[in-house]
């Protein structure tokens, strides 16, 4: 580990350097290592150690990056000549106003030591539960075991100062017979919550469950989505949240915001600070993260900035939700979903004819504006008949509007699950909505 | 470089390793965006570091570190053994490894105008000059133009005494037009979507590209979008430009074919494949129209190179011949799995800190015999889609689902009227055996798509696709409700 005397060091170095007006500077630095297996066999092993620093340095409106994982003085000195040159090259960007000022910034718990120390024996070990699991009732498991250390530091020459850092344990497996699949996954800041034969058992019991399938006909469905499928549907809101996808008219948000857009019975809210998420003190900015209502009982409550957008509108500030992509906006990286009262049991109960979805694969974006996205279910599709699950059915492809899909919410979940996404991770329960379309089936 | 490579090797094989191989790495990219008049993002990223892979007690180990340095190698060698051990641990099965001859050699990909030598004054010329163009048409909301360029230096190193440099160059970019109208947004691209096109060559093939000509056409197509009436939902008759029906191979295709896949090493992620074994050689799994290669050999393929990550030789393998599925991709490992003596050279790694896995070349639909023109006028009735807007498809790469930014209807052997929001869907081989028509080289183009994911750690590829416009029949489009 780089640590946090060492790393600000780097930083306030990297800074006295710069011949800018203004000066950013983040370094990352990441410790992970991955066990991945495959016909119950550990057929990937892999550890990594990097670190690296990204320079921006401002001359007037003109801006220059320059990035390296050199980091001895020569590699320092030459990754902010080279951004220095870039920005002299470079032309003004009139909407860029300054970098952030600094904040008082909060504390979060995010570091394990037992995480960080966890050897390639254990990480085995803990796949090799679920693997078991797998072999003792004659199927096989796929799938990976990995834990990470990161720290995150950035510096500009405004006086921003921040330094985290923080641990990941992730353990997710599919099992597979010859006709079927299950999926089950965990992730924790602490390696000694993961449960390999917990994920296994679950894993297994959903193949189990799904050695004979059916093809039933496309339609509209009402659907149970557990956590991870839910995950898969919000992961696609999160862009349609940045002030300047918002202001530039490509969000489904756009000119809703105090409307409302779903059901009464949805709220969602960003809060970086969190434990019960993949808490983080402060964003790519350094700028303090804090709670920030999305949707509040179904009506578009907040869009997100970072300090380049909010400067261009009079009385914004940032929100800490930078992402280190000014162009694209901010967006929320540590998202809740309210949970309700409901079990999954319950939700089965109640469905006189529908689809339970385990998962959803490949989802992507065919509209942003209508906020139509299409997908395949995977790893465990059941049809529910007069309150029971009566038989696994072939994976399908759902189209529809994340919008009209969480206006049709009838149960939501109680207990909800931390999963992990494309910038951070989301605590999101399962959902039982009433009417959903599936516009095609596959052969498995 | 050999001293440190050979003190890394012999390290892991007296820690007990069967076998290593080290890849030292030194890359930099450039990345150029500008967005309505502005530079909006300039970067300059360099990296370097390397990565040792053993096999030791019969499974696979790998470490890297960003320290090149005598020590480190040393460290990082036994890291990789041990990590090898620990994977044994729950192995009941043992790593065999196809053979491949030693090699000394070098390979530099073919560049006229070394990118990273262009004044950077010129590039942010030419990208505001093509953005400033498209803001001329009224409607447009959103303008943009991007460059991007890489270079990577590789050392790979082995146990069986390869010593391996290459030097890989890629260039590439594009310009994008958004219109926004109430509740809708349409996006056209130039010459192709998600950042336009990409090949190992120079800046010369960015110039070529004339990006500022093609800037009134995409701007005036994305806010026509804006009024066009909807895709019809129906079954029918589709001939897919050549971009989007590289994307089309790409899914439908190049990942089916990846060995590792078919034998479950992928199947909790990017998932398996329905190419299953027995269908080798047997399966039809298009038409008599439709053969496809895999072709690391090309001059100037964005998935082209001179050596694989296993120090195993790019070459050219059939993989649908007149609709016969008859290779996949494959590895050291995975080519003795089905009875091959020898891998055809798949195996690349994103970087010094990843380990190899099977990755596609260049996988090309080859030319037919038609001109696009004959195509249209050929057909009484369907669609022509042109450039991808969304991609998705099942984990066994069989039902797939593609949108298109734009699209004409075809009527009585013409062009008619454009529509929006174009989506089409599908069932991989029977559609490849609706394929009844596939226009010659003259509209063939070797596409190069740098964002290809696969893995975890997440990996990301760049490949090539070369694809001319084709014609399918009986494909349900207008997907969902709108």
């Amino acid at each position: 580990m780089v640590g946090r005397e060492r790393a600000l060091e780097l930083l306030e170095k990297a800074l006295q350097l710069s011949p800018g007006d203004q000066t950013e500077i983040i370094l990352n630095a990441g410790r992970s290592y991955l066990t991945r297996f495959a016909e119950n066999q550990v057929h990937q092993n892999v550890g990594e150690s990097n670190t690296s620093l990204r320079v921006k340095v401002i001359k007037g409106k003109k801006i220059g990056t320059a990035a390296t994982n050199a980091l001895d003085d020569e590699g320092i000195a030459a990754v902010v000549k080279r951004a220095a040159e870039i920005a002299d090259l470079q032309r003004d960007n009139p909407r860029f106003v300054s970098l952030p000022e600094p904040e008082p910034l909060p504390t979060v718990d995010a570091f394990s030591e037992a995480t960080a120390a966890t050897t390639p024996e254990e990480r085995a070990q803990v796949a090799g539960q679920a693997i078991s699991q797998a072999r003792e009732n004659g199927l096989r498991a796929a799938g990976s075991c990995s834990t990470q250390v990161m720290e995150l530091a950035i510096a500009n020459s405004l006086g921003v100062r921040a330094y985290n850092t923080s641990t990941n344990a992730s353990l997710s497996t599919v099992v597979m017979s010859d006709s079927s699949a299950g999926y089950a996954a965990q992730t924790s800041r602490e390696f000694a919550d993961l449960d390999g034969a917990e994920v296994g058992r679950i894993a297994v019991r959903k193949a189990l469950d799904s050695l004979e399938s059916r093809a039933i006909e496309p339609g509209e469905y009402e659907v149970i989505l557990e956590p991870a499928a839910v995950m898969n549907m919000i992961s696609f809101l999160a862009m349609g949240f940045s002030a300047v996808a918002y202001n530039e008219g490509r969000s489904f948000l756009s000119g809703k915001l105090g409307q409302q857009i779903v059901g009464e019975n949805i709220t969602i809210w960003d809060d970086g600070l969190d434990p019960r998420g993949h808490a983080v003190p402060f964003d790519l900015e350094g700028i303090p993260k804090r709670r920030l209502m999305l949707v509040e009982k179904g009506v578009a409550k907040s869009i997100c900035y970072d300090s380049f957008a909010a400067h261009l509108e009079p009385g914004k500030r940032s929100t800490g939700h930078s992402v280190g992509m000014p162009q694209f906006g901010a967006i929320p990286t540590n998202i809740f979903i309210e949970p309700g009262l409901a079990t999954v049991e319950e939700m089965i109960a109640s469905t006189r004819r529908g689809i339970l979805v385990t998962r959803f694969h490949y989802v992507n974006t065919v509209h942003p504006v209508k906020a139509i996205i299409t997908g395949m279910t995977r790893d465990g599709t059941f049809l529910v008949e007069d309150g029971r699950i009566v038989g696994a059915i072939k994976n399908m492809r759902f189209t529809e509007s994340v919008l009209r899909a969480l206006s049709h919410v009838e149960l939501i979940g109680s207990e909800p699950k931390l999963i992990g996404g494309y910038f951070g991770g989301a605590s999101v329960p399962a959902m039982k909505i009433s009417k959903f379309t599936f516009t095609g089936v596959t052969e498995h | 470089m050999r001293d440190l490579t050979k003190l890394a090797l012999e390290t892991a094989k007296a820690q007990g390793a069967a076998y290593a191989d080290i890849r030292v790495i030194r890359d930099k990219g450039e990345r150029i965006g500008v967005k309505n008049g502005t530079v909006e993002a300039l970067s300059s990223d360099e990296s370097v570091g390397f990565g040792v892979r053993v096999l030791a007690d019969g499974a696979w180990g790998f470490a890297s570190s960003s320290q090149v340095t005598a020590g480190e190698m040393a460290r990082i060698a036994a890291d990789a053994v041990r990590i090898a051990r620990a994977s044994a641990l729950v192995n009941d099965a043992r790593v065999e490894l196809a053979p491949v001859e030693s090699i000394e050699a070098r390979f530099r990909s073919k560049v006229k105008v070394d990118p990273f030598q262009v004044r950077l004054e010129d590039k942010i010329s030419l990208l505001l000059e093509a953005d400033r163009l498209v803001r001329q048409t009224e409607g447009i909301r959103i303008s943009s133009s991007s460059m991007k360029f890489w270079q990577e230096d590789q050392v790979f190193a082995s146990t069986e005494g390869s010593y391996i440099e290459q030097r890989i160059v890629e260039s590439g970019g594009g310009i994008e037009a958004v219109a926004v109208g109430p509740g809708e947004m349409q996006r056209r691209s130039y010459p192709n979507s998600f950042g336009g096109d990409h090949a190992s060559r120079g800046y010369e093939y960015v110039e070529a590209m004339n990006l500022p000509d093609h800037a009134e056409e995409v701007a005036r197509e994305a806010v026509g979008l804006l009024q066009a009436k909807q895709c019809p939902a129906k079954e029918t008759t589709i001939i897919i430009e050549g971009s989007q029906l590289g994307l089309q191979v790409h899914e439908s295709c190049g990942h089916p074919i990846e060995l590792d896949r078919v034998f479950g090493m992928e199947a909790a992620y990017a998932g398996t494949s329905f190419l299953t074994p027995e269908k080798q050689g047997v399966l039809q799994y298009g038409s008599k129209e439709v053969n496809i290669t895999a072709d690391a050999t090309i001059e100037g393929g964005l998935g082209s190179f001179g050596y694989d990550d296993e120090g195993v030789p790019g070459q050219r393998v059939p993989i649908i011949q007149e609709g016969r599925f008859v290779n996949y991709l494959t590895s050291r490992e995975t080519a003795p799995l089905i009875g091959e003596e020898r891998s055809n050279g798949t195996m690349r790694a994103d970087g010094w800190n990843r380990l190899p896995i099977i990755r596609m070349t260049n996988i090309n639909l080859e030319p037919g015999d038609w001109t696009l023109e004959e195509m249209i006028k050929d057909t009484k009735e369907g669609l022509y889609l042109v450039t991808n807007k969304s991609w998705s498809i099942d984990d066994k790469r069989l039902n797939f689902q593609f949108g298109t930014e734009i699209g004409w209807e075809i009527v009585d052997g013409s062009l008619g009227e454009m529509v929006k929001n174009p989506t089409y869907t599908g069932i991989t081989p029977e559609f490849w055996n609706s394929c009844d028509a596939v226009a010659n080289r003259d509209y063939w183009h070797l596409w190069g798509l740098p964002n290809c994911g696969k893995g975890e750690p997440g990996q990301v590829a760049h490949v090539g696709h070369g694809a001319a416009p084709s014609r399918f029949r009986n494909v349900k489009v207008g997907v969902g409700q709108w």
